[in-house]
């Protein structure tokens, strides 16, 4: 053997501190990061997931401002007495009143006087009004106990025997259309967020199966050195959850900024015509603090799908490949 | 450790290019493969190394037959035997200690309780100045022994090696022969494949000589 062949060596011949310092570098990812289509899908990932949470934001606003419909409606009955001829209508809606507060249930009756009832009327009829000219039903509203519920059948009936020209209305119309309302835009919500999931999904299977082509002759020598299929996908599983996660972080954030942003303006307005009716159609823009918890949620999930289909992806691919 | 009993091998409906190969690996041996060009050398490699497998006959490794293993249990076969590639299949973007420590890695081994050991290997074959080079820019002769002390650094029962000396010269060539007699004298049973017969010349050995599809032994 020449001198200049390599041997074996028992002792090492070369300063072990000396090559500590030449392996520094933290050891690199056997997938390279660059041989992922990796800003693109970030930004189709930021993309979705920022639809999905103003998705989630919208559904959590338009399920919260109809409930507190409902619940407002739900706890107050309206007895109706209309006028009929030869009947004193005062006397009948004090009739009405004592048979309202008689009931078990009740917390409060209040009668609208002739003259709130004249101001109902007024943007449609003017000033100056005389009801006495006019057949115009007067109003009592009853607001209802929180522990026991009427028996508003009972009322009904009630009413019928003892009032002239009184019924009561219980809102079930509205509040039945209002939930159905409510309903349909959760269920609407809900298939954005499936829509929009299964397009990330979609993305991240292009994403992935253009990884596995760039990167087929790593996993050739990963296979020839012993990597099981599932070491392989966990490699590229790595890189595609930390693609989820900073996507889903920039459109989640996104979305919470837009909330904050809109919840500002909101409180900004505040007073003002415009906003007062807002405001009474769709409550304040604030989706609260579970609200925030449901888009950081979220962003999670679209990691966590991101990062399993992946995984899918590479296992099948894997399970072509010889 | 390997036996081969009647395998035939034929590529879709074609002709088939290795038949009737009977034969058997003994563990701490040393042999070359030959034949000319296009006599299936490395297609037979490719069925010891599992990436391939026989349209007929039987194989069986460290006692495992072939036909009965599934995928992960061939991945742990592969962990006994070492690989040494004509092209040398190096990760151009992994350093050399990286390219090396690959197979330690994908066992799940942690970097503290290899470093040491792949480091000594490098040393050991020549690259301890290449430590940190990027493989682009070693040189051919480099490259080979990166590839071979990859193939070493997880003390593979079976070194299989196509060509080994096809890319360097004949200085460099008798080296790297000297590098697998040495892995042979630890214990590692040797199967190199090449053409260049001034090299088995160098090296007293048995040679399997493929020639027609078929082999022929020369002890």
């Amino acid at each position: 053997m020449t001198e200049s062949e390599p041997t074996i060596t028992t002792t090492p011949d070369y300063d072990q501190a000396d090559v500590a310092e030449t392996v520094t570098r933290k050891e690199a990812p056997i997938v390279p990061v660059t041989s992922i289509a990796g800003r693109a899908l970030v930004a189709v990932i930021a993309i979705m997931t920022f639809l999905a949470a103003v998705t989630l934001g919208a559904v959590i606003l338009v399920h919260g401002t109809a409930r507190e419909w409902q619940s407002d409606l739900a706890r107050e009955v309206t007895i109706q007495v209309r006028p009929a001829p030869g009947r004193d209508i005062e006397a009948e809606v004090q009739r009405a009143v004592e048979v309202a507060r008689a009931t078990p249930g009740v917390a409060e009756v209040r009668p609208y006087s002739r003259a709130e009832s004249a101001q109902l009327l007024e943007p449609w009829l003017g000033t100056g009004l005389s009801l006495d000219d006019l057949p115009v039903p007067r109003l009592i509203v009853l607001r209802l106990g929180e522990d026991t519920a009427p028996d508003l059948d009972r009322l009904r009936a009630q009413l019928g025997e003892k009032v002239t020209g009184a019924s009561l209305d219980d809102h079930r119309g509205w509040t039945e259309r209002m939930r159905a309302m409510a309903g349909t835009a959760v269920a609407l919500g809900g298939a954005l967020l499936g829509l929009v999931l299964a397009a990330t999904m979609l993305c991240v299977t292009f994403a992935t199966r253009s990884a596995m082509a760039t990167n087929r002759p790593i996993v050739e020598v990963l296979h020839f050195v012993g990597a099981k299929d599932g070491f392989i996908a966990g490699e590229f599983q790595q890189h595609f959850l930390l693609l989820g996660f900073k996507g889903g972080a920039i459109g989640g954030g996104a979305a919470i900024a837009l909330f904050l942003l809109a919840n500002l303006i909101g409180r900004w307005f505040r007073g003002s015509a415009e906003q007062d009716q807002l405001a009474a159609l769709f409550g304040t823009f604030a989706i609260g603090p579970a609200g925030y918890g449901a888009i950081v949620g979220l962003v999670v999930l679209i990691a966590a799908v991101t990062a399993a289909t992946s995984r899918l992806i590479v296992q099948h691919t894997l399970q072509t490949m010889e | 450790m390997v036996r081969f009993e009647n395998v035939g091998l034929r590529y879709g409906l074609g002709p088939e290019v290795l038949r009737d190969l009977t034969f058997q690996i003994e563990p701490h041996s040393f042999q070359f493969l030959t034949g000319p060009s296009g006599a299936g050398k490395t297609t037979l490699l490719r069925l010891l190394f599992l990436s391939l497998r026989p349209t007929r006959g039987l194989i069986t490794l460290f006692g495992h037959d072939l036909a009965t293993l599934s995928k992960d249990e061939l991945a742990m076969l592969r962990g006994r035997i070492g690989i040494v590639f004509q092209d040398f299949r190096l990760l151009d973007h992994l350093t050399t200690y990286e390219n090396v420590a690959l197979p330690l890695r994908v066992m799940g081994r942690q970097e503290a309780s290899y470093r040491d050991e792949v480091i000594e290997l490098l040393h050991w074959v020549g690259l301890g100045e290449r430590i940190s080079a990027l493989p682009p820019v070693l040189s051919g002769g480099e490259k080979q022994r990166a590839a071979i002390a990859r193939a070493v650094i997880a003390r593979p029962q079976l070194l299989l090696a196509d060509e080994p000396t096809g890319n360097v010269d004949p200085t460099l060539g008798r080296r790297l022969l000297r590098l697998f007699a040495e892995l042979h004298k630890t214990g590692t049973s040797v199967v190199i494949a090449t053409h260049d017969i001034a090299l088995m010349d160098q090296y007293d050995a048995r040679r399997l000589v493929l020639h027609d599809g078929r082999l022929h032994i020369y002890d």
